[in-house]
């Protein structure tokens, strides 16, 4: 009788409220809504606020495009490596600067400057990698100090070979022309666009390797059990150090649409590297997925707060992404696609 | 940490003292207040992050928010509303204090590199913030701050500032020194080496993380103030992630698992920022190269460096005298210069 009972309870599922979740996903809700009655206010007409709606929609898509870029890079080095580049930035930085003297002082066409430029930002990479992080390898801490260290003298560096003042690389001819839309007589800058295209490429190309081909299993062995892998006869250093070059590389890619589509300074290294640490922390660091959705929510945060948040308050837009952040972390300390290991 | 002092610790200790506190008295008075009072605050924030990194395995970012926002507060008070700065002083202090705590909770969930990241983010909000509020002077900041009348000009005339610096600083590392040998000190540190351990012996894991954290951000809090009070100013530029990376460095380049290596990082540190500017214009690679060695050769930073040299000197010299019984016992791997390596 008493089992019968016990049984019965367990069949009927439990009202469990995840009370934070919750208040974070109204919270969420709230600003969504909000959003969209600023957007659409003065209804569908050209006269109203739609056109500007779907810029401002387009220029967080975009950003979101060049976050996921980068951040797309500092997730695989941390999920196969468990190493956070914290120079991730400076190599970011490093691969628009290349670009910037290829294109500018050159005249190198932008497609191959691009793809020097991430050569060189995956050479540097793998540099640090093979001198310093290898022989630390499973010091988290260490490794994550060795590389602010490496930023530090990267960005430094980089300030004195390529001056402080700021500058934008020129896009390729073919896509300077604004995009129209066909939609109210919009258009829209086609480098922009070409970003999120390229987002959604790397993004592609990343999951195919990953979940289709032996490089990718491989990887993924690394990832669960780097010991068993290298047991088997699998060069676990050499994926490592391919990683470490894929994922700086990516950075450097990132540095060059961060060049053409807005500009080189310095101090922007620290910025972006904060960006992308956000967009992978908040998906979960190491799960490509969750670098794309911490992208679109990082993007799109970014764009409607600083657009539709009243305007005195508009100048604290760039706090809103640091209180999802940390939001997030509090509730789910491993971000919201994160395995705990 | 939990080694008694030895005589020779002691007698070095007193030395260090004694050396330091003729610093106004022997140097000028651009060397007390540039190198002086500028280690002094600078050891004293270090300091609270060597003390989470060292007896809580917590590496944080946010010691620098903490440190704003006392001394933006304290800034605010006495000059917008003319409070007495000793109040002022209090009342930014113990706001960072609770602002530490909201920070403790929300990141003690998190562990190792998690937890510099959420504190990184902790840093990035406060100086967001502090950079875009008009009310505390936004970039430009809060000019013009007094500290108290007793401790007198701290550029014209630094000697009390630096004395008052100085007690507060012998003050701070007696009470963290206290504390992390109380039965909390000890449980924090168990947390940091074994939270699962921890956890299945009873310990509230968080909790004690929380409460860490929470007694670290007064030391950075005061800090705050006291840089305030040495600079007669504070801005967001005084916390920005450089900063907060800056006191991590030097704290790393003391050692970040002894407390007094927070003030001997923030000395090489200062020493090198106010004399080898001159010599070089790239002063922040050499900076990172130092950085670089010290975490690559010496986790232990400066300090450990010069306890392993120590040690190794006590152990091979053959007339030293003979206090050494427990350094030449063999039985303890490293009895001397443990505390040096990790």
């Amino acid at each position: 009788m008493a089992s019968q009972t016990a049984a019965a309870r367990r069949s009927v599922p439990r009202l469990r409220v995840p009370v934070a979740p919750a208040v974070a996903v109204l919270i969420g809700a709230a600003g969504l809504l909000g959003v969209l009655w600023q957007a659409f206010e003065k209804g569908f007409g050209s006269e109203g606020n739609v056109p500007t709606f779907i810029l401002i929609t387009l220029n967080g898509l975009t950003l979101a495009g060049l976050y996921f870029i980068s951040a797309s890079g500092l997730t695989l080095i941390f999920g196969l490596l468990r190493v956070t580049n914290l120079a991730h930035g400076a190599l970011f930085l490093l691969g628009g600067y290349l670009a910037l003297t290829l294109v500018q002082d050159a005249g190198v066409n932008w497609w191959l400057a691009a793809l020097v430029a991430m050569v060189g930002a995956g050479v540097v990479g793998l540099v640090m990698h093979q001198l310093f992080l290898r022989w630390n390898q499973g010091q988290d801490l260490r490794q994550a100090l060795i590389t602010i260290a490496v930023s530090l003298i990267l960005a430094d560096q980089m300030q004195a070979w390529f001056g402080a003042t700021p500058t934008a690389i020129a896009p390729p001819e073919f896509l300077a022309q604004p995009l129209p839309l066909g939609v109210y007589d919009l258009a829209y800058p086609t480098f922009r666009l070409t970003m999120l295209a390229a987002a959604l490429v790397v993004g592609l190309v990343f999951w195919l390797v990953y979940k289709r081909t032996r490089v990718g299993m491989v990887v993924r062995a690394g990832v669960d059990d780097t010991q068993m892998t290298s047991a088997l006869g699998v060069n676990v250093q050499k994926v490592f150090a391919i990683a470490f070059f894929v994922g700086s590389a990516l950075a450097g890619l990132g540095g060059v649409f961060a060049g053409t589509s807005l500009s080189l300074a310095p101090g922007q290294d620290q910025s972006f590297l904060v960006s992308a640490l956000v967009v992978v922390i908040v998906g979960g660091m190491g799960s490509l997925g969750g670098a794309a959705l911490g992208a679109l929510l990082l993007g799109l945060v970014d764009q409607y707060s600083s657009a539709y948040l009243p305007p005195e308050y508009s100048n604290l837009s760039a706090l809103l992404t640091f209180v999802l952040l940390a939001v997030i972390l509090a509730v789910r300390p491993t971000g919201l696609f994160g395995k705990i290991r | 940490m939990t080694r008694a002092w030895t005589y020779g610790t002691r007698g070095a200790l007193a030395v260090v003292l004694l050396v330091v506190a003729l610093v106004p008295l022997l140097f000028t008075t651009f060397f007390t207040s540039q190198v002086g009072l500028t280690s002094l605050w600078l050891g004293i924030v270090a300091v609270s992050l060597t003390f989470l990194s060292g007896q809580g395995g917590m590496v944080s970012l946010a010691q620098t928010a903490l440190f704003g926002v006392a001394g933006m507060i304290a800034a605010k008070l006495s000059v917008d509303a003319g409070w007495n700065p000793w109040a002022a002083a209090l009342v930014g202090i113990l706001t960072a204090t609770v602002v530490g705590l909201v920070f403790g909770a929300l990141a003690s969930g998190s562990q190792g590199i998690y937890f510099l990241i959420i504190t990184l983010a902790f840093a990035q909000v406060t100086y967001f913030y502090f950079a875009a509020v008009p009310t505390f002077g936004a970039h430009e900041g809060i000019n013009g701050v007094r500290p108290p009348e007793i401790l007198g000009d701290p550029v014209s005339d630094p000697t009390r500032m630096y004395y008052f610096l100085l007690a507060v600083s012998v003050l701070v590392y007696a009470g963290l020194r206290y504390v992390s040998r109380t039965a909390f000190g000890l449980a924090l540190a168990g947390v940091r080496d074994d939270p699962v351990r921890m956890a299945a012996l009873g310990y509230n894991v968080r909790l004690h993380r929380t409460l860490g954290f929470t007694l670290a951000a007064p030391v950075a809090g005061a800090a705050g103030v006291l840089s305030a009070w040495s600079n007669t100013r504070i801005s967001a530029g005084s916390i920005s992630l450089a900063i907060a990376i800056l006191v991590l460095t030097a704290a790393v380049i003391g050692g970040l698992n002894r407390l007094e290596g927070a003030w001997v990082g923030a000395l090489l540190y200062t020493l090198c920022d106010t004399y080898l500017r001159g010599f070089t214009d790239r002063f922040t690679t050499w900076l990172g190269v130092v950085f670089l060695v010290i975490v690559l050769v010496s986790p232990g930073g400066v300090v450990g460096v010069l306890s392993w040299v120590g040690g190794w000197v006590r152990r091979h010299l053959p007339g030293s005298p003979a206090p050494a019984i427990p350094a030449a016992a063999p039985a303890p791997p490293v009895p001397v210069s443990s505390n040096g390596a990790i």
